[in-house]
């Protein structure tokens, strides 16, 4: 069993006893393998940033557990060890709006300080995150507040790389960017992925996004979990993704309209390469 | 802790009290604010508790969240309720130590005096819970026009006023957004001695402020682009209109006032 992080019965309850009382999470039950980028996708309302604040201890269960590596991260005293959420490393939805130093690497510094790491060891983190998200060197002794707004989200994020988490959790890390901007911070989590094999969580409501560089995928629908599985397992039930109002990529559209029409295609194609190979191999199938 | 802030909270409902024109309900809040100085004894007091009971029924709002609104100001209570215990002047003491000493007349000065201070919050509180912002801004904006004519921004503290109101909530938010972002990057708000915790809250807010501010310069663009230029030739989409559950309130009020006042002075009850 190399399940990194776990759930199970995990419930959440906003607002207790209030009028807005709202059950977030309903006895989910979650495995995140070791080492696998896991997307994570839900409408807004889903429980999905509740989940992801229940892996790094932020948020407390009102039921259920989280386990990490197999142990419990809640004692049964009810307190979380700071040690989890250098483990588990946490990247909000628009991160940069959380940059406070004076300069770009002093930011980037604050979680291996807090980890109470020598100044030798936080040097090296931070000229080592610089360089995975893609931020030159000579930027280091500049304020964050001068750079533009997907380099901001860059430093935000070189912030949490610099714990080197065995598990990092990205909260919609493309929101507001450009096309050009969102395949550069994708890249950059696949490139930290492929250099240090960490877990990545990948939370998004882009389809294409997470098509693309996600092994397997989670769907949050109304607390619970909608489906789990491979992206070619997910989108095979396009039509049922549809009906809980979320999106799937434009090129599976195009498959399932083709169905309807009376070509026998595999529906759980989700890239135009797999589309263009499936349309080929029907168009040879049927010359015979 | 920061769920506990209910100022300017408003929860939207249809009841009587919530038709009410906000203008009526900011005289009657006073009235009742003068009203709850000039009351006296038990009788006075216990009147004037059955009308906010009153109110809070009408209003639909459930008693547990203005006993929430209470929590806040909890301990003015007890450190007035504890002043008055033992610090009130009498002939005749029930117990007595060094300085301290407790009379019969100062344990009923105390409860009065919590008494008044409780549904002094609670009817305030009501006036937040069953009035929009925007309502009670525009009422207090109405109530405010004859300073106009002495050259008094009215109608600019009024909006901002509103847009204070307007933004506690979004900056409530955005403050936890920010220290759970912190905490994610292993911030320790919890530990250490007082100025270590005050340069923990540095990474709090810095984000903070500057968040300010830029929504600060989006509103003032925003305001800009729609051509807000103040309160010359400016107007409502909403006109305020006192109607029947107004004068219904009033003369409910004003009786029950009255007969506060009267029994309260007149009587000493």
């Amino acid at each position: 069993m190399s399940y990194i992080l776990e759930t199970r019965g995990l419930t959440h309850v906003y607002g207790a006893g209030t009028p807005f009382e709202r059950k977030a999470l309903d006895a989910v039950d979650v495995a995140v393998n070791k080492g696998e980028i896991l997307g994570v996708i839900g409408h807004t309302g889903s429980g999905k940033s509740t989940l992801i604040q229940h892996f790094n201890g932020l948020l407390k269960p009102t039921s259920g557990e989280v386990l990490l590596d197999g142990q419990p991260i809640w004692t049964p005293e009810g307190k979380c060890p700071r040690a989890v959420r250098f483990r588990v490393g946490l990247v909000f939805q628009y991160p940069e709006y959380q940059l406070f130093e004076e300069t770009i690497a002093k930011d980037i510094a604050f979680g291996p300080r807090n980890m109470g790491l020598s100044q030798a060891e936080i040097d090296e983190r931070v000229a080592e995150s610089m360089r995975l998200v893609g931020l030159s060197e000579e930027l280091a002794g500049q304020s964050p507040f001068a750079l533009s707004g997907g380099q901001k989200r860059r430093v935000a994020i070189a912030g949490v790389i610099a714990m080197r988490p065995d598990v990092l959790i990205l909260d919609e890390p493309t929101a507001g960017l450009d096309p050009a901007g969102r395949d550069e911070i994708l890249n950059e989590i696949e490139a930290y992925h492929r250099e240090t094999g960490a877990t990545v969580l990948i939370v998004s409501h882009s389809m294409e996004d997470i098509a693309r560089v996600a092994d397997r995928l989670l769907v949050m629908s109304d607390a619970h979990v909608f489906a789990c599985g491979t992206p070619r397992e997910v989108f095979a039930r396009g039509e049922e993704i549809i009906s809980i109002g979320l999106d799937i990529p434009e090129i599976t559209k195009v498959i399932l309209e083709l169905r309807r029409r009376g070509f026998d295609l595999d529906p759980s194609i989700y890239t135009v390469e797999q589309a263009v190979a499936a349309l080929r191999a029907y168009k040879e199938g049927h010359k015979c | 802790m920061l769920n506990d802030i209910t100022i300017g909270q408003f929860f939207p409902g249809n009841s009587p009290v919530h038709r009410c024109d906000p203008r009526v309900k900011l005289v009657i809040e006073i009235a009742m604010i003068v009203t709850l100085f000039l009351a006296k004894g038990l009788v006075s007091y216990g009147l004037l508790a059955l009308y906010l009971f009153a109110v809070i029924k009408i209003s639909d709002i459930p008693a547990k969240m203005v006993v929430r609104g209470l929590k806040p100001v909890l301990f003015i209570i007890i450190f007035t309720a504890v002043l008055n215990i033992f610090y009130t002047p009498a002939d005749h003491y029930l117990w007595e130590w060094k300085f301290l000493h407790i009379s019969a007349a100062g344990l009923w000065v105390a409860f009065f005096m919590v008494v008044r201070i409780m549904l002094l919050i609670a009817g305030t509180t009501m006036l937040t819970y069953t009035t929009s912002p925007i309502e009670l801004t525009d009422g207090l904006e109405s109530l405010l026009g004859p300073l106009k004519r002495f050259h008094f921004p009215v109608h600019e503290l009024s909006m901002m006023m509103s847009i204070a109101l307007r933004f506690i909530p979004t900056l409530i938010e955005e403050t936890e957004k920010i220290i759970s972002a912190q905490k994610a990057r292993g911030a320790d708000f919890d530990s250490g001695n007082l100025l270590q915790r005050i340069r923990a809250m540095i990474p709090i807010l810095v984000p903070l402020f500057i968040s300010a501010f830029r929504r600060a310069d989006e509103l003032a663009t925003a305001m800009e682009c729609r051509l807000y230029r103040g309160d010359v030739g400016r107007t409502r989409m909403k006109q305020l209109r006192v109607s029947t559950v107004d004068y219904q309130a009033i003369a409910f009020s004003g009786v029950l006032f009255a007969a506060v006042i009267i029994l309260g002075r007149g009587f000493g009850l």
